[in-house]
């Protein structure tokens, strides 16, 4: 066998729905090589944190086609889920964040029934409304969550191992998100993922097909919920502290910025946004104060000319299939 | 009784700025289907920019004028660089870039001013008005005032102008109105200016009582929606009625349930009115062909 | 007995009656087609025996059961399917997965099985792929399995409709107007796919303007003007129905037509 058949033999492989996630994985692993001081492992810590929240948001909006733009309110019930629990409820940190997860679902569940049966700018405002909504609890009730000052998150042990150190977080959550970029990506290669998709370009072809429309919202607006929980949650453990701003309304937005500027219905693109948008202030530390003009220049820009987000375009460039 | 009006007088004088923010929402929306974020930051333009002409040395009638002009322009260029080059987006996209527009703004706003709380002198002075027993600034009464003849002109304008005309052309029916020989950007642009314009002067006249600063213009915007959804989007009689309940209904809630959560009743009103009553008061109910 | 009927169905527009007591009935395995000028109700009529709508007055009954306030997707489960006269492609999916969803009924796992993609999911991805496969060898676009929707001919995104709606294994397929905007070429192939959907037990009911191809497809003809039924019969005996005629071709149209024929 001449060797280029051989390598044909890999070509079904190439096609895999978790093909991504290797060249993903290959940087993450030597990533650290370039990192001379623990403030980079924190700051792609950073990314990989908002990479699930923005992964979540991207099953909502680029593949089921809805729009939530108070998703930071998911985050801020993980984040206080995770600081609350330990203080004021004796409750172990990690139980904690389970229990922030379940919660997220819970809340979803019950709010998505009729919000998601809303379209276009009546969900957007909608789910503007509800995340603006549990902002303004968390700034208010200051007894539970230290009111507009924040309040202190305390440590989390993964089974007596304590997790500090830019480096150990680092790892931690490199894992935890190729876990939810897997989930994702199992997600889209499935019933349920092709009825998302469905979904978003013709709802009522897909009801006619036999999908149950309100169902697969709900689910996935759930779904999406639990992924932002589990976000925030990391977000508050890894700060040590957190105040109203997680889950505020321009924590909202750019989850939305970090979505459609990666590409919607791309997980990959995800990564790519979260990158983006976590280092640009971080690089712009000196014009710290042009942060949220460059926020909205940079929400303006994606949605008026790069609607099609980075990944999606660049894989038309090269040929590629989207991933 | 006293308490009664107290949070009577309160309720219009806010609800007043929340039905002209409303009124330029539903005077964009109408000729563009543009859901405009942005409205809020036009209402901290006018304030903010009065006040730094004003510590720079300027007349503040002048400055105040001066004001108006800066909110009008950035309205325009809202409109030419951001809305017009989207042209095609659905609605969710420019919901989404009017936000966009507005984080901007305040962004801006944030460096060209600063991040405190500013103030301006009420244009009547300060001494409080008693009736039946509760107290009401002058300046409200400029307020209520002023919101009442900026809807009228408004109002005559649409009315009874050729231009107005146009306005009402376009709103209808946007292609037909091009095919009549009406340059709907035109008309739409002025649509912006004019809110922005409208906005501006709002937050003149507000600023003596609520302060202003470098991102009031959000929460305004946020609530100036909540009026439009009340009222029932594309109506202009719902955009001033929702505006003025929406005071009223804060203004109560503040002063008999709790002070904290003032202002999450705007959001509960949308997160209500979308549910039980998507049209609003006023709004028209859409009929969906397949 | 029956596997689709109607009984006195109605609607009403604001003043406008788009439906006024509609009944027939559809024997297993025919082709029923429902024509009539432009305004008739056909595609109103459509909506309300699919689901999409719900009548004011009158039901519809799918092998016996009343099916009049189903929402789509449980007729789907029941058996009906149907596709589009303004075409309700899935453009962002390709030409094959558009084909799956239409399998969907037929899928077993649910989401926690799917976000882990156990290995039923897997295997059930691949049956879906081999029946949707097939499904698009029945229309003939087995080769553009793999393209997006979205960069199809628009005959081919007819017959994907079909394909799509085929795959769901129904028992009864609703066609609205399938050969609407094809050439004379597409809709011949269109009358071979709807003679095979036929023989394979499936029944057709038509919407459909094209009267060459009615006439030459159809067991049964249901025709409909102002929203109500005109006439209703085999092939020979509704083109010779002077009402008919009328209803198309007007009253002096008509007369002409019936100079013109002997």
């Amino acid at each position: 066998m001449s060797v280029l058949a051989r390598l044909g033999r890999f070509r079904p492989l190439l096609r895999h729905r978790l093909i991504s996630l290797v060249p993903i994985s290959a940087v993450i692993l030597v990533l650290p090589l370039l990192f001379s001081s623990a403030y980079y492992y924190r700051v792609a810590a950073l990314v990989f944190i908002f990479a699930i929240a923005a992964i979540g948001l991207n099953l909502l909006m680029g593949f089921a086609g809805q729009v939530s733009l108070g998703h930071a309110g998911f985050m801020g019930i993980g984040a206080y889920a995770v600081a609350i629990g330990p203080i004021h409820l004796g409750i172990p940190p990690l139980l904690s964040f389970v229990l922030g997860a379940i919660l997220s679902a819970l809340i979803a569940f019950v709010v998505g029934r009729p919000i998601l049966r809303l379209k276009g700018h009546y969900l957007a405002v909608a789910t503007l409304g509800f995340g603006v909504l549990l902002a303004i609890v968390f700034t208010n009730e200051a007894n539970w969550t230290g009111g507009p000052d924040g309040m202190t998150v305390r440590q989390a042990a993964l089974l007596n191992w304590p997790l500090r150190g830019a480096e150990t977080w680092y790892w931690t959550l490199a894992l935890s998100f190729l876990i939810g970029a897997a989930l994702a990506l199992n997600l889209v290669d499935s019933p349920t993922g092709r009825a998302l998709r469905a979904i978003h370009n013709s709802e009522i072809a897909a009801r006619v097909l036999g999908v149950d429309v309100a169902q697969k919202k709900l689910m996935i607006f759930v779904v999406s919920a639990v992924y932002a929980s589990v976000a925030g949650s990391f977000f508050a453990l890894l700060n040590g502290y957190i105040t109203p701003d997680v889950s505020g309304f321009l924590r909202s937005i750019e989850l939305v910025a970090m979505v459609v500027l990666g590409g919607m219905g791309s997980v990959t693109g995800s990564l790519v946004g979260a990158t983006v948008l976590v280092i640009l202030p971080q690089a712009l530390t000196s014009f710290h104060d042009y942060e949220h003009m460059a926020l909205g220049l940079i929400v303006m820009s994606v949605m008026i000319f790069l609607r099609g987000g980075i990944v999606p375009s660049l894989a038309g460039v090269f040929g590629g299939r989207r991933s | 009784m006293a308490e009664f009006l107290q949070f009577l007088f309160s309720g219009l004088t806010v609800g007043a700025i929340y039905a002209l923010v409303a009124i330029g929402f539903t005077l964009i929306y109408n000729a563009s289907d543009v859901v405009n974020f942005a409205q809020g930051e036009f209402v901290m333009l006018g304030g903010m920019t009065t006040v730094f002409l004003g510590y720079a040395g300027v007349p503040l009638p002048f400055a105040a004028v001066a004001a108006v002009a800066v909110a009008t322009a950035v309205g325009l260029a809202l409109y030419r660089f951001a809305i017009e080059t989207a042209r095609e987006a659905n609605a969710v996209t420019l919901i989404i870039i009017t936000i966009g527009a507005s984080i901007f703004l305040r962004g801006a706003a944030e460096i060209v001013f600063d991040k405190r709380f500013h103030s301006l002198p009420q244009l009547f002075g300060s001494d409080p008005i008693r009736i039946g027993g509760a107290t009401i600034l002058p300046q409200s009464v400029v307020v209520l005032a002023g919101a009442l003849i900026i809807m009228v002109s408004l109002w005559a304008f649409i009315d009874r102008t050729l231009f107005g005309r146009a306005v009402i052309a376009t709103s209808a029916n946007r292609v037909a109105a091009r095919l009549v020989g009406i340059d709907t950007r035109i008309i739409v642009g002025a649509c912006f200016a004019l809110s922005a314009a409208i906005g501006a002067i709002a937050g003149v006249l507000i600023t003596p009582i609520t302060l202003t600063s470098y991102n009031a213009g959000t929460l305004l915007a946020l609530k100036g929606f909540a009026a439009v959804m009340l009222g029932g989007i594309g109506s202009a009689v719902g955009a001033v009625v929702g505006g003025i309940l929406l005071g009223l209904f804060e203004a109560f809630a503040a002063g008999y349930v709790s002070a904290s959560y003032k202002d999450a009743v705007a959001f509960l009103v949308i997160l209500v009115v979308l549910f039980a009553m998507p049209q609003g008061l006023f709004g028209k109910a859409t009929i969906e062909r397949v | 007995m029956s596997v689709l009927s109607a009984e006195g169905l109605s609607i009403a527009f604001g003043g406008v009656r788009a439906v006024d007591g509609v009944s027939f009935e559809v024997a297993p395995g025919i082709v029923f087609s429902i024509i009539g000028p432009n305004g008739a109700g056909k595609t109103t009529l459509f909506n309300l025996i699919s689901g999409l709508r719900p009548p004011d007055d009158g039901c519809v009954r799918l092998r016996g059961e009343d099916v009049t306030a189903l929402a789509p997707d449980q007729l789907a489960r029941r058996g009906l399917s149907r596709t589009f006269q303004n075409l309700q492609i899935f453009t962002h999916l390709t030409a094959i997965e558009n084909v799956m969803v239409g399998r969907h009924r037929h899928e077993k796992t649910g989401i926690l099985a799917d976000l882990l993609h156990l290995p039923a999911v897997g295997r059930q991805n691949r049956h879906t792929r081999e029946r949707a496969a097939a499904a698009l060898a029945r229309v003939g676009l087995e080769d553009m399995a793999d393209r997006p929707a979205g960069a199809l001919a628009y005959g081919d995104l007819k017959r994907l409709e079909i394909a799509r709606a085929l795959a769901s294994e129904p028992t009864v397929l609703l066609l609205d107007e399938p050969a609407a905007g094809c050439n004379p070429v597409e809709t011949k192939e269109l009358e071979d796919i709807i003679r095979g959907i036929v023989q394979e037990g499936i029944t057709v009911v038509l919407v459909e303007h094209d009267m060459r191809l009615v006439m030459n497809v159809s067991d049964r003809i249901h025709v409909l003007a102002n929203g109500r039924t005109l006439a209703e019969g085999v092939v020979a005996e509704v083109r010779a129905n002077a009402a008919v005629i009328e209803a198309y071709l007007g009253v002096r149209g008509a007369r002409e037509a019936a100079g013109a024929v002997d």
